[in-house]
């Protein structure tokens, strides 16, 4: 049989080359002896540029003690999660900084995934930062991360068809309600899809109504009366003409192209439909203004959701002395203004609002701090993915929505998912 | 080379066979040892792949646990399989699962009996025909998937664009359900197709010959003389695919991701063992699946008389 030894000889190279690549492996894991650390830093992809150049600019200051790997993380924020909370669970010793998003750190840090910001490294991370940002990345009282980048939504409205902005949800139906009767683009754009920002959009308006989805320990539902209203304020939006028909089906990206085709009055969304229109819709540009979150009530300012990602040092580093002095470098003034202005990014360092750098392409800067500085939180419990779904799962779709009984429905369910018990859809 | 068999001395014995006083001869009991002997690498893999993860499972499927708090496990007794069995989650996406099972095998069989036949009737081209048909087979699923998500997709998809303005069908229950169960056919009728393909292969010629020499038409060939024959391809053929289309998770999870209760079954146990972290009631919902299997397997076996593969050609 003449193929044999062929074959075998064809395994043997294959073998050998694995070994190679593995040994070629086990050499980038640790950084080696004499040279730099590498540090390696998980965090969401980021096509700007803006992440990779932190993580060079600050492994060249690091005067040859460290360097970061920036490793990207899948896309959707579920994937992200889920290949973070498996390495963590392995206590993967690879994982030096984790990209948090802002409704993850109360659930790493209760698993014993992520280390305590204390001392000097807490006071340098919270410097000149919003203080909502600072209170996502708290947990039962300590630090367990510093905020990276921040967002907010605003009320995007057209100047052409609406002389003064809405104050409130009310008023913004009846201006809908008015330009429908004369015929003209009414739509409000806002996320309806049975997903997270579902979540979102009712936690803004049960905040906004002087409410919370859990009570301050996090250890049971709140909701009440405020939640009611905010189902209330959906289920209105969602029957009434101001709703896009695909509604139900609509996240953040489906908003900014709506609001782009031109068939829509008001957006609710993030700052970064405003560049995305200045490039895709210029005769529509000039008319494409901002203003507050509109109100639940006239006597009570919108509170809105705040977001952004927090960046946190792994509990199983070998490197946590370097690992917490690169994320203060990653977090620099320097690194945020560059992910402000070339990823798009709202920075979590209250002195940038002022920098004539951002504002210059950020006109909107002076509202989207007011904002932040008003901003709620979502609700901050480990189980925040369980109570998310079982919110977006409960007011999906929201032309559906029957205020009373579903706020008694999601009680019990919020119970249970705080309590791990049953299952989620 | 006689065919290492690891059955009770006593099942291969006949009538004629000499009376032994103390089982068999020291040769067989050898050769028995030998053959258990070269088993046992087979079995340890097989128990170490198949047997401790499923026990696993089971022993996880009676926890509170968590992924996030190893320490906080504790046992619940059936807790889990309580609470799975009362959630309307459940029992929307079994029915969901079933749909799709039901439907897609359905078409398949009937799809891939109509394949088979052209293939086995080919005259020229016949290779050339039997790789056509399998092509859709031999593209990766998720791809595949992938492609029909994109078609399907407003703005993105050939598909959509022949639908009425503003409509997004992946994002719809029915008609999304319906689209998984189309890639789901798409994608397995040629496995289908050439399992039956090999049961007309047991058909002899010269039984179809008499029948048309008996005046028999193709319709009644087809229904009195061709499927009888192929009962036992038929059943082994629908067992396989029936098992596959009940675990469904890769069409699913691409094309709508279980939103809008598409979900099945298998979805709602990734969803609660990845996003919900909740090892006890996501092992529960696997177990429940295996359970839904093995009775799947059971039907088929006990009442159609499915033959086990590999248990030769005998008919009943």
């Amino acid at each position: 049989m003449p193929r044999v030894p062929s074959l075998r000889s064809r395994w043997m190279s294959a073998a050998a080359g694995l070994a190679v690549v593995a040994s070629a492996l086990a050499g980038c894991g640790s950084g080696g002896q004499g040279g730099p650390v590498t540090l390696n830093w998980y965090n969401f992809p980021d096509d700007s540029g803006a992440l990779q150049q932190a993580a060079d600019r600050c492994g060249q200051r690091s005067g040859g003690r460290y360097t970061i790997r920036y490793n990207k993380l899948p896309r959707g924020a579920d994937g992200q999660r889920q290949q973070l909370v498996r390495r963590m669970a392995a206590h993967d010793t690879g994982v030096d900084i984790l990209g948090l998003d802002v409704t993850w750190p109360a659930e790493f840090a209760e698993a014993g995934w992520i280390r305590e910001w204390a001392g000097e490294a807490r006071e340098r991370g919270t410097a000149d930062t919003l203080d909502a940002a600072v209170r996502t990345a708290t947990w039962r009282g300590r630090l367990y991360a510093v905020p990276y980048n921040s967002n907010t939504q605003l009320l995007w409205y057209r100047d052409d068809l609406v002389k003064t902005p809405p104050r409130t949800w009310a008023e913004m139906l009846a201006a809908a309600e008015d330009l429908a009767r004369a015929g003209k683009p009414h739509r409000v754009e806002i996320q309806g899809a049975q997903y997270e920002g579902l979540t979102v959009w009712f936690n803004t308006l049960v905040t906004s109504a002087g409410g919370s989805i859990l009570t301050p320990d996090a250890q049971a539902p709140s909701l009440g009366a405020p939640a009611v209203a905010a189902a209330t304020v959906m289920r209105d939006l969602a029957r009434s003409v101001a709703a896009d028909p695909s509604l139900p089906n609509q996240m953040e990206d489906q908003n900014r192209l709506a609001m782009e085709s031109g068939t829509a009055a008001f957006e609710l969304n993030y700052p970064f439909v405003y560049p995305s229109m200045k490039a895709n819709r210029p005769e529509l540009f000039p008319h494409f203004r901002w203003a507050p979150y509109p109100a639940v009530t006239p006597d009570r300012p919108a509170s809105v959701t705040i977001g952004g990602i927090d960046l946190a040092v792994g509990a199983y580093s070998r490197h946590a002395e370097l690992a917490f002095e690169a994320t203060l470098c990653l977090r620099d003034r320097d690194n945020q203004l560059t992910n402000a202005l070339e990823g798009g990014l709202p920075p979590s360092l209250r002195s940038l609002y002022q920098a004539a750098e951002l504002t210059r392409s950020y006109p909107f800067a002076a509202e989207v701090l007011a904002a932040l500085d008003s901003a709620g939180l979502r609700p901050q419990t480990p189980a925040y993915q369980n109570v998310s779904i079982a919110v977006s799962h409960t007011l999906s779709p929201p032309a559906d929505i029957r205020p009373e009984n579903d706020v008694a429905d999601l009680r019990g369910q919020i119970q249970d998912a705080l309590g791990s018990k049953g299952l989620i859809p | 080379m006689t065919p290492v068999t690891p059955a009770t001395p006593t099942a291969g014995a006949r009538a004629d066979a000499p009376r032994r006083p103390a089982g068999p001869s020291r040769g067989a009991r050898q050769e028995r040892r030998l053959g258990l002997l070269l088993c046992a690498p087979a079995v340890l893999v097989m128990l170490a792949v198949t047997a401790y993860p499923i026990g696993y499972a089971v022993y996880l499927s009676l926890q509170r646990y968590d992924l996030r708090f190893p320490a906080q496990a504790h046992w619940v007794g059936l807790a889990n399989y309580g609470a799975v069995l009362t959630s309307t989650y459940w029992w929307q996406a079994l029915g969901v699962t079933v749909l799709i099972t039901a439907v897609s095998v359905a078409v398949e069989l009937v799809l891939g009996l109509a394949l088979a036949l052209v293939m086995h009737r080919a005259v020229f081209g016949r290779g050339t025909v039997r790789t056509a048909v399998l092509v859709p087979y031999g593209i990766v699923t998720v791809v595949a998937a992938y492609s029909w998500q994109y078609a399907w997709t407003p703005g993105t998809g050939y598909l959509a664009a022949l639908l009425p303005e503003g409509s997004a069908p992946l994002t719809e229950q029915w008609p999304a359900v319906a689209l998984i169960v189309l890639a789901e056919v798409w994608k397995t009728t040629p496995f289908m197709a050439l399992l039956l393909l090999a049961g007309l292969a047991l058909v002899p010629e010269e039984t179809v010959r008499a029948a048309m020499v008996d005046g028999a038409g193709f319709g009644q060939r087809l229904r009195l003389v061709i499927l009888p024959l192929m009962k036992p391809a038929i059943l082994v053929a629908l067992l396989f695919r029936t098992l596959d289309a009940f675990r469904i998770f890769d069409n699913i999870y691409v094309l709508t991701g279980g939103s809008n209760d598409t979900g099945s079954v298998s979805i709602l146990g990734y969803d609660n063992l990845f996003t919900a972290l909740n090892l006890g009631i996501g092992s529960a919902v696997s177990v429940l699946i295996f359970g839904c299997v093995a009775l799947i397997a059971l039907v088929f076996v006990k009442l159609f008389g499915a033959a086990a593969p590999g248990a030769g050609p005998e008919r009943r």
